[in-house]
């Protein structure tokens, strides 16, 4: 049986993940979960995932970005953006 | 009068009869500056033949992935008005049905926090706000929402579900579009507005073959209306149509793409076995033909209008399902193939291409979805599925023999 992972450990796990790739590589919800599931394993399943990374999300820690794609980031400012 | 801008390339759209995004927007012009720097910017733009927008990435309301598209001018000294001109994606009612009132209620909400200017609506159905400020954005979402709308999607998110008008005002509809469109965008939330998929995902719903909101062509799952059993014939009213001047012959039998009709000038007959559900016919002879009355719909998947790859048509997941009865039957196995697709597609691949990259069956292999013979590129034509089961049991009686 799969040992047991808090929501929150995970999102911490996440978002320490995006934190330390900052600037380098952006991270889509998959990569996260795929990510989870390597350091957790089956503890940290799909549903536990989807809720760290609303976690994140809801808290302000992280913020969804898109560049062709949509990724989970720390939040910064806006490259495009005139002030 | 406004102080427009002078316009002469611009000017030349609102010549003719028909209706000019360019004469909106002057109209627009009158009450709002943002208007009238858009008028500006567009005709610089005809005249350099270049763009002058940049797309933003980061803009949103919290909690929100999807919905909002941010755009920003790369000439805002000169346009100041449109320095930021983020486009807002609000998620339609089924069928597109409004009461003038929702209607006024959304213009206002618009011209208090943006440009007043809309296009209802876009390709993906919802209703779009055109330009405007990073600040508005909240107060935006949060007067939309008290109005008892939302925003729909955009990004890597399961886009906003739309569906043609149905049971509601349409006698072909075969299953109820908006019932289902509606329940589908309720069910998904989450993946509505939190982008968890390698790209978009949509769904459509069509009541018929004649697929209004072109499924076939533009979502990941179409969903088009169909019946199993015979089409349903008016013998009075063929004559009628005949007796009224229609050619059956060259205008209905002839361009029967099952070859399954014929008119011997008195009565019609339909083979049915032989037909495609094309719904050419009925459309043809409205009071004389209709569909049939055991109806449900067929659920395809992988169609896609071309962005990264070429363009992609639908291919048949389930040839019938009564839908209306068997919605959660219809969401497993969405929810199968969509799962096979979040873990093994690649970043910007529609399932589509997936299904390309990986082969048809051991794609529906690995939703454990069972293959049948209706899951042809043509009816009656090459099978792209081996049937191993079938062949394997055909070579041990051969070697028996
Ligand atoms: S798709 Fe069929 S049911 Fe829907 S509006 Fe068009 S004709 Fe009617
Ligand atoms: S629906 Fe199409 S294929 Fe079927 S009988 Fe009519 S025209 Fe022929």
């Amino acid at each position: 049986m799969a040992s047991e992972v808090s929501v929150q450990e995970v999102a911490d796990a996440m978002y320490k993940m995006i934190k330390d790739a900052q600037g380098m590589k952006k991270f889509k919800a998959g990569d996260l979960t795929k990510a989870m599931r390597d350091v957790y394993g089956d503890a940290a399943d799909r549903k536990t995932c989807k809720a760290a990374i609303k976690e994140l999300i809801d808290s302000g820690r992280c913020v969804y970005t898109y560049f062709g794609g949509s990724f989970i980031e720390i939040p910064h400012d806006e490259g495009a953006a005139n002030k | 009068m406004a102080n427009l801008p002078n316009t002469p390339k611009l000017d030349e759209l609102t010549k003719g009869p028909w209706p000019s995004f360019v004469s909106e927007i002057k109209r627009a012009a009158e009450r709002s500056d943002m208007c009238k720097d858009l008028l500006g910017l567009l005709e610089r733009s005809y005249n350099e033949k270049i763009g002058h927008w940049k797309h933003g990435g980061i803009v949103g309301v919290m909690g929100y992935g999807g919905g909002v598209i941010g755009r920003y001018t790369d000439l805002p000294e000169e346009f100041p008005n449109i320095s930021h001109f983020h486009t807002l994606r609000i998620n339609q009612p089924a069928g597109w049905f409004y009461t003038s009132e929702a209607l006024r209620t959304l213009a206002d909400i618009w011209e208090k926090h943006g440009s007043g200017l809309t296009n209802m609506h876009g390709s993906t159905g919802d209703i779009i706000f055109l330009g405007t400020r990073t600040e508005e954005l909240e107060p935006t979402f949060a007067d939309l929402t008290a109005a008892g709308f939302d925003l729909g999607g955009s990004g890597s998110d399961m886009r906003t579900p739309s569906a043609c008008c149905g049971k509601a005002r349409c006698e072909w509809a075969c299953y109820d579009t908006m019932k289902a469109c509606y329940d589908t965008t309720m069910r998904y939330q989450d993946e509505l507005h939190r982008p968890m998929f390698p790209y978009k995902w949509k769904f459509k719903f069509a009541g018929c073959p004649n697929d209004c909101v072109a499924s076939i062509a533009r979502a990941d799952i179409s969903v088009i209306g169909t019946w199993r059993d015979d089409i349903k014939i008016d013998q009075a009213e063929v004559k009628n149509y005949a007796d009224a001047g229609l050619d059956i012959f060259d205008d209905v039998v002839l361009n029967c793409p099952g070859k399954c009709m014929k008119w011997d000038g008195n009565t019609l007959e339909i083979d049915n076995d032989y037909c495609r559900h094309c719904m050419h016919c009925i459309n043809v002879m409205p009071k004389a033909l209709a569909p049939g009355d055991k109806r449900g719909a067929t659920v395809l998947i992988g169609a896609k209008a071309p962005i990264i790859e070429g363009a992609l048509l639908s291919s048949v997941v389930i040839p019938f399902i009564d839908i209306d009865e068997e919605y959660e039957e219809f969401c497993d196995i969405i929810e199968r193939m969509q799962d096979i697709w979040s873990e093994e597609g690649k970043n910007r691949e529609r399932v589509g291409e997936f299904i390309q990259r990986v082969g048809m069956g051991n794609f529906f292999e690995a939703a454990e979805i069972d293959l049948i013979p209706e899951m042809v590129t043509h009816p009656r034509e090459n099978p792209y599925i081996f049937f191993e089961d079938y062949y394997e049991e055909g070579d041990e009686e051969e070697e028996e023999e």
